[in-house]
């Protein structure tokens, strides 16, 4: 497999996770606007939806005031944005153009059309009252390329290539999202049991679609120590970072089948696997969620610099 | 010759409007059809070729839109017999240029002949000195070669030019197929259509077949592309995919240990034969254009030591200028000692002073073309010009006649198209592709059929607003 080809269905696949990714933060920054009054509230969520997709400082270049139909324009469309969601899925779709001869034709037509559907619905602005629409199929179309992925592609290198992207880019999506809000979960007197909490905490299972599987596996018991163990260690929950990290070490461990050998980002996934496996949450808040949390940032971009460099990725 | 069109030739229906034989059969097929049912198929297959991403992208165009060449559904129809014909002259043709191109880069026994002069090679950036005396693996030049033809009437097929350089299109023949096939399943039981499907694994065979000798067992090929931005960049992707081949750039290769070797994840490995969709400059900025970025520095000594095929070879876009091209029927007969099967388009060389004098003289009924240019670019059609595009042709001729040749406007054969209001002819193309390797050649029945949509029109070309059809050839 050629090293551009690993690069190519790496980052198709890296960009159609941050695309959906970016759409379930969207949904909760709408949400919370719809269940809140208070202006400066309202754009205090979308600041902060800004501020976990990395986008605040060039949206504060472009714009002085965080009204919704605003953010969320910018987020999905806006030409002057590099990273808006219709730009990340015509990346992902140029990456599969590049590497169509290492993807299945279902995988490729999967993209293919995803990014003629989103392209055609974003054509304009979107509405509060279409911004729904806009989201969920974004959902959806990202879903279906996964699914074509899993059901048409061989279980080799380029498969590997593809899901060590999509966990890549997971893990950095839910740590970021988690070290955002990390102030939200900590013991703070004023603030316990408090309404406001209560949604502040819904907000966040619900950025990472884990709403109901946490209440279900909690009976509905709301508790800041909980949730923070749930997204970070409960290796049953596919966005936690548990999880995405024993995904990226499975299909690593694919990588070395194949190639006959380990290399360094083996080494250093081991590492940070094992850490995350031992740990439990008591120690991680004694040591500092947000600490903890900016050293798993920095060790899953080291990972994945580490695989670029060793698979001879061309950038 | 005299510039009046002669009678125009239809070659679905005769001039009394009554059916020719080889479409009877369709013909009956088509009048059975519902056609509200027709133009929704219609309508579907502009679908399918979006979803499925059969693109090119336009040059010159700032947003590098993708568009579709259009694809109308009624087939362009050639008899067995008529392909017989059509073979043996394709055949004779492409086995004069490879011997043609053989003795260029050797002996240059048709210029000690007199039957070329020699500055037509002089200062020609075709002619590639760096292939002088050098024989590539297998003795082949010309890999894949298409050839254009056009019809003018019931037996007349003239060869309108020679690409033997890196002909496109190829994977619009086979997609066109496909989708007539998903479109019109029936008419495939019906009617004895020679299949064209199996292009990707002859084309692999033959080039396999052309390996340098110190490849491996099962030589490994691989389709070179300047990338996705280039026009054709999804046939270059089709056929590698297609043929189980590497679809790689320039920046995937670079020359180790006396061979080419491409970038893989696991470290460097060599590739054997390289089907290049790259243009000569472009191969090996040490050897032709330092500027490149494209290229692979030092390619050509290894290709020259035997340690890598090239196909095309480097230098045969000599065989496709189309100054030399006015030589073709002296060449065939120099090197088959036949006579030509296929007759050249009649063709006025402006180097010439009686050819440029007729040529000024007679501007508004001509098609004058740049000696190297393709696409449909740069090119005068006299009896569509305005005053002032004949005047600034005028002006460019008399600066540099060497760079141009002038035709007559030929009576192209029509094809019907579907449209709304029902069918309508339009003026059509037919390239076949051909493979050149040390087992034969093998030519793919039927080809690339270009339309002309636009009523009237005479440029077939997809940068002009072309379009395509599925090419039948019946069997026996």
């Amino acid at each position: 497999m050629l090293g551009r080809s690993a690069t190519g269905v790496f980052w198709m696949a890296r960009y159609l996770e941050r695309a959906e990714n970016s759409a379930r933060l969207i949904d909760v920054g709408f949400h919370l606007a719809l269940t809140r009054g208070d202006r400066s509230q309202q754009e205090e969520e979308w600041k902060s939806v800004l501020k976990t997709t990395g986008q605040i400082h060039d949206y504060s270049a472009k714009f002085s005031d965080f009204v919704g139909p605003q953010v969320f324009n910018y987020l999905l469309r806006d030409k002057d944005n590099p990273a808006s969601v219709l730009q990340m899925i015509e990346s992902a779709r140029t990456n599969a153009r590049m590497v169509r001869t290492s993807i299945t034709d279902e995988v490729w037509e999967a993209i293919n059309e995803t990014w003629m559907t989103l392209r055609e619905l974003m054509a304009r602005p979107v509405r509060e009252t279409n911004l729904g629409e806009v989201l969920s199929t974004i959902r959806r179309q990202t879903t279906l390329v996964r699914g074509a992925m899993d059901g048409s592609m061989l279980r080799n290198d380029v498969f590997n290539f593809a899901r060590i992207g999509t966990f890549i880019e997971r893990a950095d999506s839910t740590a970021r999202i988690l070290d955002v809000k990390y102030y939200v979960l900590l013991p703070s007197v004023a603030w316990v049991g408090s309404s406001l909490d209560n949604v502040q905490w819904d907000t966040l299972l619900r950025s990472v679609a884990g709403d109901r599987a946490y209440s279900w596996l909690n009976a509905g018991k709301m508790d800041p120590r909980d949730i923070a163990k749930f997204l970070i260690l409960d290796g049953r929950f596919p966005r936690s970072l548990a999880f995405c990290y024993d995904k990226v070490r499975s299909n690593m461990a694919g990588l070395a089948m194949q190639y006959g050998g380990e290399t360094e980002a083996h080494e250093l996934l081991r590492d940070a696997g094992a850490q995350l496996h031992q740990i439990t949450i008591e120690e991680i808040f004694d040591r500092g969620l947000h600490e903890f949390l900016q050293s798993v940032i920095n060790k899953t971009n080291r990972i994945g610099e580490c695989i670029a460099s060793e698979y001879r990725f061309v950038t | 010759m005299t510039s009046t069109p002669a009678p125009k030739y239809d070659e679905m229906f005769n001039a009394d409007g009554s059916v020719r034989p080889a479409y009877a059969d369709y013909r009956e097929w088509f009048d059975a059809q519902d056609s509200n049912w027709l133009k929704r198929q219609d309508a579907e297959a502009e679908r399918f070729f979006r979803r499925v991403g059969i693109t090119f992208n336009v040059y010159g165009e700032d947003d590098a839109e993708e568009r579709l060449i259009p694809f109308d559904m009624i087939p362009r129809i050639i008899t067995a017999r008529e392909w017989r014909k059509l073979t043996r002259g394709i055949e004779q043709r492409v086995r004069a240029l490879n011997a043609f191109l053989q003795d260029l880069y050797h002996r240059q026994e048709i210029i000690k002949a007199g039957r070329l002069p020699i500055h037509y090679l002089r200062d020609n950036e075709a002619f590639l000195t760096q292939m002088i005396g050098f024989t590539p693996p297998g003795g082949v030049y010309t890999h894949i070669v298409g050839i254009d033809l056009v019809r003018t009437g019931p037996d007349e097929f003239v060869v309108l030019e020679d690409n033997a350089r890196t002909p496109s299109g190829v994977s619009y023949m086979l997609e066109n197929r496909e989708t007539m096939m998903q479109m019109f399943p029936e008419l495939f039981t019906r009617i004895p259509v020679r299949p064209v499907s199996d292009y990707p694994r002859r084309l692999a065979r033959s080039l396999r077949a052309c390996a340098p000798t110190c490849a491996a067992d099962r030589p490994v090929v691989a389709v070179l592309t300047p990338g996705i931005y280039n026009s054709a960049y999804f046939e270059h992707a089709f056929l590698a995919d297609e043929m189980g081949a590497e679809l790689i750039e320039g920046s995937d290769l670079r020359v180790m240990d006396g061979r080419v070797q491409m970038r893989t994840t696991t470290g460097y490995t060599p590739v054997d034969v390289i089907y290049r969709r790259v243009d000569d400059n472009f191969l090996d900025p040490l050897s032709f254009n330092p500027d490149s970025i494209l290229g692979i520095p030092g390619i050509m000594d290894v290709y020259r030591s035997g340690g890598v095929t090239i196909a095309n070879a480097p230098g045969t876009g000599i065989a496709d200028d189309k100054a030399l091209y006015t030589f073709m029927p002296d060449i065939v007969e120099f090197y088959t000692g036949e006579k030509p099967i296929l007759q050249n388009v009649e063709t006025w060389r402006c180097i010439e002073e009686d050819s440029l004098k007729y040529v000024l003289d007679n501007l508004q009924d001509l098609v004058v073309k740049e000696v190297h240019g393709s696409g449909g670019y740069g090119m005068l059609i006299g009896p569509a010009a305005s005053k002032k595009e004949l005047a600034e042709f005028e002006a460019k001729l008399r600066a540099k006649p060497e760079n141009y040749i002038a035709q007559p406007t030929l009576s192209l054969s029509t094809v019907p198209i579907f449209t709304k209001e029902g069918l309508a002819p339009r003026h059509v193309d037919l390239r076949p592709f051909v493979l050149v390797s040390p087992e034969g050649i093998d030519i793919t029945p039927g080809g690339l059929t270009r339309v002309a949509l636009k009523k009237g029109s005479l440029v077939v070309n997809s940068s002009q607003g072309g379009g395509t059809k599925d090419s039948w050839v019946l069997d026996e």
